[in-house]
């Protein structure tokens, strides 16, 4: 069972019609209680750093989500939360990561970044098992996290930033793989399928 | 495996390595843009969004003298454009009434729960309420319309709630002497806003996209104003939609090619002559234009 973090942030309903499609078991918890019993977690997102970390901090779930044993998944917004700072309200994060999300330039690349961009998987990943290499996924974001030791896929829109982290059982993707069409289900599928695998 | 694709930023002086001009944008900037080509990748993809125009929960064709043919159901429809290659969908509420009643949001509802695409509502969007309604029925982004004029506050409004990926800002432009200017309910009525300073105003109170139509004398929206889509590519630093209401696909990669739009809405299939989107877009690409295909 997946369970899907409800904090008030958009996207719960996407990441929850994506799972359906693909058959996954999955609940939406917004308490530490309904959320340890998963064994999966997958953190959406679609709003604001500031208002996100509020909402955790007021539900009790910082240090819960920052101690996970079982896989995590973080999706936009919920992967750059898993990093030290967010520039956007100058925001301190969940700490799981090193680094810090910064807005992305302007004078690159028109912000926000929307649209079909290619993710280069920079070595073999259980989570981009089955799928092509680049692929394409749906991205949707105004911020960015710079491509540092936990990356594990780059994209590149006239800069490059880390489409992918992963760090122990931690997973954060800034694309949305729950619009991002069959390969974006079948990333999700690999999700489901590791976090079944694995040994709470 | 393939090579790394890395866009270089090349100073203004090195672009002797181009193919082409710079655009006006990357000149603004003092900078071009360009890919590498290893391994054949790209960045980021020009969008083909599907159109459905829904009334009464049916997806319909309105053709001329206001004669509407039913053309199927949205959920239906949704998922064959998706299994097509469609990179979004928009889901246009063509009733006259702008009351949205809850059969509306059950469609949406039924729509979201079939594709795994992101799916952008629009028609007669006025209220907070409605916007947040439709985002937790499913949909990923609102289109808010020609009211905007009458109460540019709402998108002030709603941008810290919903942050500005979610919301679409639909701008209709008739040309006027050198310019544009704000055109509302297609046509009926005109404004004396600079078009260009609208699209600003709007994505400085947090529009995320630009839908652009262009109205000509006439009235009509058949076709793209490639000035204006070009022009506001150039000033506007958010993404642009190009809505010309037309399904020639030569139409719709000037739109792309030469107007520089972001993307392009693709009528309903009935408009497209039989062209699916899937050609649609291997049109595009044979174009030179990067497409997810």
């Amino acid at each position: 069972m997946i369970g899907i973090v409800d904090y008030e942030m958009g996207g719960i309903a996407s990441v929850s019609n994506a799972l359906s499609q693909i058959g996954a078991d999955f609940t939406v918890g917004r308490t530490r209680t309904e959320l340890s019993k998963c064994d999966g977690i997958i953190l959406p997102g679609i709003g604001a750093a500031p208002g996100a970390m509020t909402s955790l901090h007021d539900q009790g779930l910082t240090t819960f989500l920052s101690s996970l044993k079982t896989p995590f998944l973080g999706v936009c917004l919920g992967m750059q939360l898993l990093h030290t700072f967010s520039e956007e309200g100058d925001t301190t994060c969940l700490k799981v990561l090193p680094g810090t999300v910064k807005r992305m330039n302007h004078a690159v690349c028109k912000v926000p970044h929307i649209g079909w961009n290619e993710v280069q998987v920079l070595s073999n990943h259980p989570l981009f098992e089955g799928l092509k290499n680049p692929a394409y996924f749906y991205f949707s974001h105004s911020y960015a996290a710079p491509v540092g030791p936990a990356t594990t896929a780059v994209s590149d829109c006239g800069v490059r930033f880390a489409s992918a982290v992963s760090k122990d059982r931690y997973f954060g993707v800034q694309f949305h793989p729950e619009k991002s069409g069959d390969a974006g289900l079948q990333f999700l599928k690999n999700f489901a399928k590791l976090c079944k695998s694995l040994p709470r | 495996m393939p090579g790394f694709s890395f866009s270089r930023i090349l100073p203004n002086y090195a672009n002797h390595y181009l193919d082409r001009p710079l655009s006006q944008r990357e000149r603004a900037f003092g900078i071009a843009i360009t890919e590498t080509r290893l391994g054949g990748a790209v960045m980021l993809t020009r969008r083909i969004i599907a159109c459905l125009e829904v009334l009464d929960g049916r997806v319909v064709n309105k053709t001329q003298f206001d004669n509407v043919a039913d053309v199927g159901d949205p959920a239906e429809l949704s998922a064959i454009y998706s299994g097509e290659g469609a990179d979004e969908l928009m889901l246009l509420d063509v009733s006259v009434s702008n009351e949205k009643w809850p059969p509306f949001f059950e469609m949406v509802e039924r729509v979201a729960k079939r594709v795994a695409i992101p799916l952008s509502v629009g028609g007669g969007i006025l209220t907070i309420d409605d916007i947040m309604r439709l985002l937790s029925s499913g949909a990923d982004k609102v289109l808010l319309n020609s009211m905007l004029v009458e109460e540019p506050l709402l998108f002030a409004r709603a941008a810290p709630r919903v942050g500005p990926d979610a919301l679409v800002a639909a701008v209709e432009g008739r040309r006027q002497g050198d310019g544009w200017v704000v055109d509302v309910k297609s046509g009926t009525e005109v404004t004396e806003l600079d078009a260009i300073e609208w699209a600003k105003t709007v994505t400085d109170c947090g529009a995320g996209e630009l839908l652009v139509t262009s109205v000509n004398r006439e009235g009509t929206n058949n076709g793209f104003d490639l000035d204006l889509l070009r022009e506001l590519t150039w000033r506007v630093n958010v993404p642009v939609i190009a809505s010309g209401n037309t399904g020639n696909k030569e139409e719709m990669a000037d739109a792309l090619k030469i107007g520089e739009a972001d993307a392009v809405l693709a009528p309903s299939a009935s408009h497209l002559n039989g062209l699916s989107i899937r050609e649609l877009k291997q049109f595009v690409a044979s174009k030179g234009l990067p497409v997810r295909l």
